[in-house]
């Protein structure tokens, strides 16, 4: 299997729409550089509008900053683009006080004492490039080039991979794969020959019935989604929700299943069964697209809902009747296939069991359903040929450890490849956007790989607690200070947005295309930074798409052409499997030794005492990469312990109590606050993602809430793709806080 | 005459808090106050749990008691409009609304004045909806005149179930959460 989508591979390298796409959009376009001032309101005097694209998530939803008197006032969504729709979400409401965030990494700095340290001396941008090119060149000149690697995150960190392959790796890797996504795009491209996608190709919005399965939307704030979802709760959508807690979403929710962690795929494969057995199933569909439907039956015939109720705690009723609600609103039936699924190891098996629900409802390329997408072709900038890469990949070397995935790289293939120096050593890192102390699962390892290295590079703009590990620290300007990649996703309405600066940055931070073109540079790799300037690259690149950077600079976001995007619209589902079918019986997983059907193995289970450890998002923060910014730990500024009051009573502790969480490995955390609520069950306990940071440099968030990666000493390798199942540590309440 | 109020729908509101960061960003809120903010009030036995999220902010009553009991004339209906606001100028921060407030809407600025939700009105001078109904990504508050049958709060309120916040102490506050 290909790592990037095949269907995605074919489109990009061969037939694209953008000629046909400028042309219908340039008429539309300057439309919507009025509405930016007409929409918005605000036409007092003094008051700048500029339009770009947020970045205090990985949405990426248009925006526009506003300037008053020449400092940053507001940021609003703009209302011509097709993810934000003129409405951002707290996050990026609150993207100001990114910018005025007084714990920002200000100048360039340098490591004085040990690593980890955190004493630095400011140095100038000169010196510091002076540093890491000097290090890299040794690293190359006794290792060679692979042995520099790049953990990135985030559209920001394009011109930084661009400058690793120019100087010969691509030893790069990003946690939203095996730490996040990777088992649900990896289990539908087994599936249905393509990924879902990001930002998903879920139609909420016309969805009558809704199926989220852990997965909890309102909460996790993908904006667009979030919209969808108000509109499909206003349109009277049955919506079924499994899920430990009682989420944002599960409130809403015809029907709640209260789940006992780690059984979803239990749940799952019967709800198969009931679909089959009772004949509720899409035939026609089936008949049509489907390959395996015979030994999908026989495979799921032993899993009944009395069975799923001794390992669920499901009630057979209710799994049957909602089996039979979702049959009910089929095709227009949406199994969200969910975002952040590495759980418990065997996370590509329960999303191949969503996307085999998806099939059986019909709702692939259906309205309510998961929907076509396209992409806005912008060409390439032209460059010239990286230089061969001649070793294999590091992290996951000729896909000796994992047989799929692999787009994006394996951040903990990376790491370990470090630690063991094998394949060939590993002695250098950059980090871009991604605080790896609060992404990679088991610290110590991380911390292991860390010594190893003869240079560590971050760059980032807070100091993250990676940061406090670097050699090197290059602070970032923020994404309203700074021009960036282009943005032109799959998406059901093709569209390509900018990012361009509102404001500058208040002290020395540049932006990632400027330090990846002067280190670029120092590398003696000019001929892969011939241009001379960012907007000279943005405008090279736009005009071979028939568009030009003055019009994105004053539009922000310029559409494509609608696309059909449901078979009843014309659009024609290409399953590139390897029967060209929606494979129910994955002939690929068959042919590798993995269960082609999916399987239920029940997950270890907590010892006595002790909770099992779930975590998730707030709507108001981002990872740990938003905890000093005033304008959202103004609306929350810690981490809570949500626990069963049942359960907290007997601890002995009530709501507001700070208390500190032991894991099965002896780990403490950071102090607490309780929430016992009736919205969880007893057997585990849940906090918010992204708190308790430890760096003494992130003034605001230094001990505020828990960290619940400390807390994930243990994790679970998916052997598919890679992925980390993170949900198998079990933590006991300490109360001498 | 215009009677301002807003409705707001807690089937669609998730509690995101985006109105209370477009506060912030809109009005200039000093860190470590809030002119709105979000409450969860959870009900029941777990699963069984019935879970209400609600935007909450000044009540903007039509009779309010900060009103009242304001010594300067600072806290004062605007009209048109019926928006309770303070004059700065007038405020000398005695605090005998923020006692008198049952729905605790009313802080300290540090520049000394009582702070609280204004509707927005330099907005709404400029027809704009308040800033925490424009930015609200589940477009689950509207705003508008009671007086104007056309208005969406009426037709909501016409159409929907709702509930105020203590109408037992008999301000006649003029948010309104549709169940």
């Amino acid at each position: 299997m290909n790592s990037i989508s095949r269907r995605r591979f074919l489109k990009i390298s061969g037939a694209t729409i953008a000629a046909t796409a400028a042309v219908t959009s340039l008429s539309t376009v300057t439309k919507g550089a009025k509405a930016i001032n007409e929409k918005t309101g605000n036409s007092e005097k003094g008051i700048r509008k500029v339009p770009t694209y947020c970045s205090m998530c990985f949405w990426k939803c248009g925006a526009i900053g506003y300037v008053r008197d020449g400092k940053l006032w507001k940021v609003e969504g703009n209302p011509e683009d097709p993810l934000s729709q003129g409405r951002l979400c707290p996050r990026g409401t609150g993207g100001v006080g990114a910018h005025y965030d007084p714990d920002r990494l200000k100048y360039p700095l340098l490591r004085k004492k040990a690593r980890g340290e955190e004493k630095w001396v400011r140095v100038t941008w000169d010196e510091a490039f002076d540093f890491i090119a000097k290090k890299m060149k040794k690293i190359k000149s006794e290792y060679g080039p692979e042995s520099m690697a790049l953990f990135s995150h985030g559209i920001g960190g394009g011109f930084i991979k661009h400058l690793m392959k120019a100087y010969g790796t691509r030893n790069i890797a990003a946690p939203s794969f095996d730490q996040c996504l990777g088992p649900r795009e990896t289990a539908f491209e087994l599936t249905f020959g393509d990924v879902v996608g990001g930002p998903e190709r879920t139609d909420i919005e016309n969805a009558k019935c809704i199926v989220l399965v852990g997965s909890h939307i309102g909460e996790n704030m993908h904006n667009t989604q979030v919209q969808e979802f108000s509109k499909a709760v206003e349109k009277g959508a049955s919506i079924i929700v499994v899920d430990p807690r009682k989420s944002t979403a599960a409130t809403k929710a015809k029907y709640y299943l209260p789940i006992k962690p780690g059984t979803d795929l239990a749940l799952l494969l019967t709800w198969i069964n009931i679909l089959i057995s009772e004949n509720l199933y899409d035939k026609e569909y089936i008949k049509k697209y489907a390959f395996g439907f015979e030994q999908l039956k026989a495979e799921v015939s032993r899993y009944t809902p009395e069975w799923a109720y001794s390992v669920t705690g499901i009630e057979p009723d209710l799994i049957r009747k909602t089996a039979r609600e979702m049959a009910r609103y089929r095709p227009n039936t949406l199994v969200h296939p969910g975002r952040h699924s590495v759980w418990y190891g065997d996370d590509t098996q329960r999303a191949r069991a969503l996307a085999i629900l998806s099939a059986l409802l019909g709702s692939w390329f259906r309205k309510g359903g998961l929907t076509n997408q396209d992409i806005f072709d912008i060409p390439a900038y032209p460059y010239p040929p990286y230089p061969k890469f001649n070793k294999p990949k590091a992290d996951n070397p000729n896909k000796s450890k994992w047989p799929f995935g692999g787009a994006e790289g394996y951040t903990t293939g990376l790491r370990e490849a470090t630690i063991t120096g094998k394949p060939y050593p590993i002695k250098g890192w950059f980090v871009y956007g991604t605080n790896l102390i609060y992404s990679l699962p088991n610290v110590k390892e991380t911390i292991k790989a860390i010594q190893k290295l003869d240079l560590l590079v971050v760059i980032d703009v807070i100091p993250s607690e990676i940061a406090g590990w670097a050699d090197v620290v290059l602070p970032e300007a923020i994404y309203l200070e700074r021009y960036d990649e282009l943005f032109h996703p799959y998406f059901k309405q093709p569209f390509v947005s900018l990012r361009q600066p509102v404001v500058d940055p208040p002290h020395e931070q540049k932006p990632g295309w400027w330090i990846a073109k002067k280190l670029g540079e120092k590398l003696g790799l000019q001929k892969y930074f011939p241009w001379k300037n960012i907007e000279e690259y943005l405008d090279t690149r736009l005009k071979a798409a028939g568009l030009s950077l003055k019009l994105l600079k004053e539009v922000g976001v310029v559409k494509g052409p609608k696309i059909p995007l449901y078979i009843e619209e014309g659009a024609v589902p290409e399953f590139n499997t390897p029967t060209g079918k929606i494979e129910l019986y994955s002939t690929e997983l068959s042919e590798k030794g993995f269960d082609p059907i999916p399987k239920f193995t029940p997950p270890e289970e907590p010892p006595a005492g002790y909770f099992r450890l779930l975590f998730g998002r707030a709507p108001m923060h981002s990872f740990s990469r938003t905890q000093t910014n005033r304008n959202l730990m103004n609306i929350m500024d810690e981490n809570e312990l949500w626990i069963n009051p049942v359960m907290a009573q007997r601890f002995g502790v009530k709501t507001g109590d700070y208390v500190r969480l032991k894991n099965q490995d002896g780990v403490l955390s950071n102090k607490i606050k309780v929430k016992a609520t009736e919205r969880i069950r007893m057997d585990c306990v849940y906090m918010v993602h992204g708190f308790g940071h430890n760096s003494r440099m992130l003034k605001e968030a230094y001990l505020k809430g828990a960290s619940d990666t400390n807390l994930i000493t243990k994790y679970k390798i998916d052997p598919l793709m890679g992925g980390t199942g993170m949900n198998i540590n079990f933590v006991t309440i300490e109360t001498e806080a | 005459m215009a009677r301002y109020a807003m409705a707001i729908d807690t089937r669609k509101c998730v509690g995101c808090a985006d109105c209370v960061a477009a506060c912030e960003a809109e009005n200039d809120v000093p860190y470590g106050y809030a002119r709105d903010w979000i409450v969860q009030i959870a009900e029941g036995k777990f699963p069984n749990t019935h879970v209400e999220i609600l935007s909450e902010r000044c009540n903007h009553c039509s009779e309010a008691p900060c009103v009242d009991a304001c010594p300067t004339g600072a806290s004062h209906y605007y009209e048109p409009g019926g928006i309770v606001l303070v004059d700065h100028e007038k405020c000398i921060g005695c605090k005998a609304c923020i006692a008198a407030c049952p729905y605790g809407a009313r802080f300290v600025h540090p520049e000394g004045y009582v702070d609280k939700c204004t509707f927005c009105v330099h907005r709404v001078k400029e027809e704009l909806d308040p800033a925490c109904v424009s930015v609200c990504p589940t477009h689950c508050m509207h705003f508008g005149d009671l007086d104007d049958p056309e208005s969406d709060v009426v037709k909501l309120l016409q159409t929907r179930k709702y509930h105020a916040l203590l109408p037992e102490a008999g301000t006649k506050p003029n948010l309104y959460y549709l169940i």
